[in-house]
């Protein structure tokens, strides 16, 4: 066998067992959560109730959480994250300065997000308990919103990721031609980069978005894990990742790991689409 | 007499330590096409983006001396003003991929946020489409990116984009480099029909495409401006022996 035929080999091979890496894990959450689907079925997602107290298990109050720290963070963190990748994929493109940002912007990719936890513990939940006060709400300092404002932060770097390569990208002969009629830079930025980059920008958003879904430890320090859907942002809730997290190591009924490993599925799913999603579009501009 | 739109002032332009060009004296005339030619690397694009100021995009760019625009000097005009008085076609045809054929004419406008009415695009869209002969080909499909057409299309929808602003000049730098040679014919016809209302200045290597429609032509040879005047003059008997080894296909 020649090299390039073992090396064509072990990439399909490497393909195949990731393929079934996720097939199985998709088949093990279900098999495992078949108690709960059984016994639930659909009204799981529309159950307002999380008693296992009661063994009553609805998904409700956990995806409510999940999409308004995610959604929240999505709005906070998109004018950062559009500005910064306008300044490094094209006011300061190429030069020093856009590079020891984008440096900064790499590292806080990878810092770890038991961190971010205690960092959002520390310091963002004394500002929230302030601003709970004032709209006297029970100061408890952690809170939907203090875990959609440490979220907001630890998606930047995805977005801007995915910005600035696909600002980048715009071809020079496209910008010039839009100088050539007399328009400012700001103009080009409207007119012509953000209408070209807009669907690399989205992919990037949805991928922070997904990410935002399925960020576990950070979001579990700082969210309060109240099982109820909070009536206020500044109220404690629970998202489904952070109630998995929570929950898990003292769940001892069969049916409530069940009910657990149902909303792994739920998470599992969703993240999986999301991704799909955004890396065709981001395919299709590349 | 033929009357004078453009006068070059004891120019200068480069880039960081790099002088392209060395005192440039020229003076452009109304409604006739303008050849620049000379060998690569001699300064032409750079010369051409001098005249509506894009060269000081650059960040390295600098020039000395100065350029009249009917007499007045363009850098003390508004840079957005002067641009929109002066079009510009690029070696690469590059419509814009996310505006269609019919938004592509009317880019200028889109871009500086003019607003206009339906009516007065319309009317925009198919005068100056009629005159790059696009018209009849593309009028059904207005909708269609402009990236959709073919290459010499997509050239002739970018001076259709450039005359829409109504300029005074249009500066084509190497307009044909990149097209076949029928599209290449037409565009050559195209400008010879636009040059009744438009000065027309154009940087090309084709010394064929230059004598076919240029009514002068300058040559440029390491920056300087080193032979300018009528066509048939430079063609037949070019005064300097360097013009005459261009024009020979000694270098280039
Ligand atoms: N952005 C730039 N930065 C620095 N130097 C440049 C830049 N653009 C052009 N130059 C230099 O300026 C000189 C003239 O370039 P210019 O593009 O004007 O030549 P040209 O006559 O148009 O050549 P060609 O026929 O190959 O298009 C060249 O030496 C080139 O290397
Ligand atoms: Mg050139």
């Amino acid at each position: 066998m020649s090299f390039e035929k073992i090396y064509k080999r072990i990439i399909a091979i490497g393909g195949v067992l990731i393929i079934g890496l996720l097939l199985s894990i998709f088949i093990t959450l279900f098999i495992n959560s078949s108690i709960s689907i059984k016994k639930f079925g659909f009204s799981f997602l529309i159950n307002k109730t999380w008693d296992p107290v009661f063994e009553n298990f609805g998904a409700f109050p956990f995806i409510v959480g999940t999409l308004l720290t995610s959604i929240i963070s999505l709005i906070i963190s998109i004018p950062f994250s559009l500005s910064v990748s306008l300044f490094i994929g094209e006011y300061y493109k190429d030069t020093i300065f856009s590079k020891i940002f984008e440096t900064f912007i790499e590292i806080l990719a990878v810092i770890p997000s038991v961190v971010f936890g205690l960092w959002g513990l520390f310091y963002l939940a004394p500002i929230v308990r302030n601003l709970q006060i004032k709209f006297s709400l029970p100061p408890t300092g952690v809170s939907v919103f203090t875990a959609s404002l440490v979220l907001s932060i630890m998606i930047i770097p995805y977005t801007i990721s995915v910005g600035k390569e696909v600002i980048k990208l715009i071809p020079t002969d496209l910008k010039e031609a839009a100088f050539s009629f007399g328009a400012t830079h700001y103009e080009v930025i409207k007119k012509i980069i953000l209408p070209y980059a807009k669907s690399g920008i989205i992919a990037g958003f949805l991928l922070s978005f997904g990410r935002a879904i399925g960020e576990t430890m950070a979001v579990t320090m700082v969210i309060g894990n109240v099982n109820t859907i909070p009536r206020s942002i500044f109220l404690p809730g629970n998202t489904i990742a952070s109630v998995i997290a929570n929950e898990f190591l003292e769940a001892i009924t069969k049916i409530h790991i069940s009910a657990l490993i149902e909303l792994a599925l739920i998470l599992f799913v969703i993240t999986f689409i999301l991704n799909l999603i955004a890396n065709n579009i981001i395919k299709k501009v590349v | 007499m033929e009357s004078k739109i453009l006068k070059f002032e004891n120019f200068s332009a480069g880039y960081g330590n790099l002088l392209v060009l060395k005192n440039i004296n020229l003076e452009i005339f109304e409604k006739k096409i303008t050849a620049i030619m000379g060998p690569s690397g001699c300064g032409k694009t750079t010369l051409i983006r001098c005249i509506n100021r894009m060269h000081e995009l650059n960040k390295e760019a600098f020039h000395k001396g100065d350029i009249f625009l009917n007499d007045k000097s363009i850098f003390e005009m508004n840079p957005v003003f002067l641009r929109r008085k002066i079009g510009m076609v690029f070696q690469k045809p590059n419509p814009f991929p996310h505006l269609s054929i019919y938004e592509n004419v009317l880019a200028g406008y889109i871009i500086n946020g003019i607003k206009l009415k339906r009516e007065e695009k319309d009317k925009i869209v198919e005068d100056c489409l009629k005159k790059v002969a696009l018209w009849e080909e593309v009028k059904d499909k207005l909708y269609l990116k402009g990236t959709q057409l073919s290459g010499g299309q997509q050239q002739r929808l970018c001076i259709a984009r450039s005359l829409a602003l109504n300029p005074e000049i249009i500066l084509l730098d190497e307009p044909t480099s990149s097209l076949d040679p029928k599209s290449t014919v037409e565009i050559e016809n195209l400008l010879e029909k636009l040059k009744d209302n438009v000065t027309i200045i154009i940087v090309t290597h084709n010394i064929s495409q230059a004598s076919r429609i240029a009514d002068y032509v300058a040559f440029l040879y390491l920056g300087e401006l080193i032979e300018y005047g009528k066509s048939e003059k430079i063609f037949t008997a070019p005064e300097n022996p360097k013009t005459e080894e261009y024009l020979s296909g000694k270098f280039g």
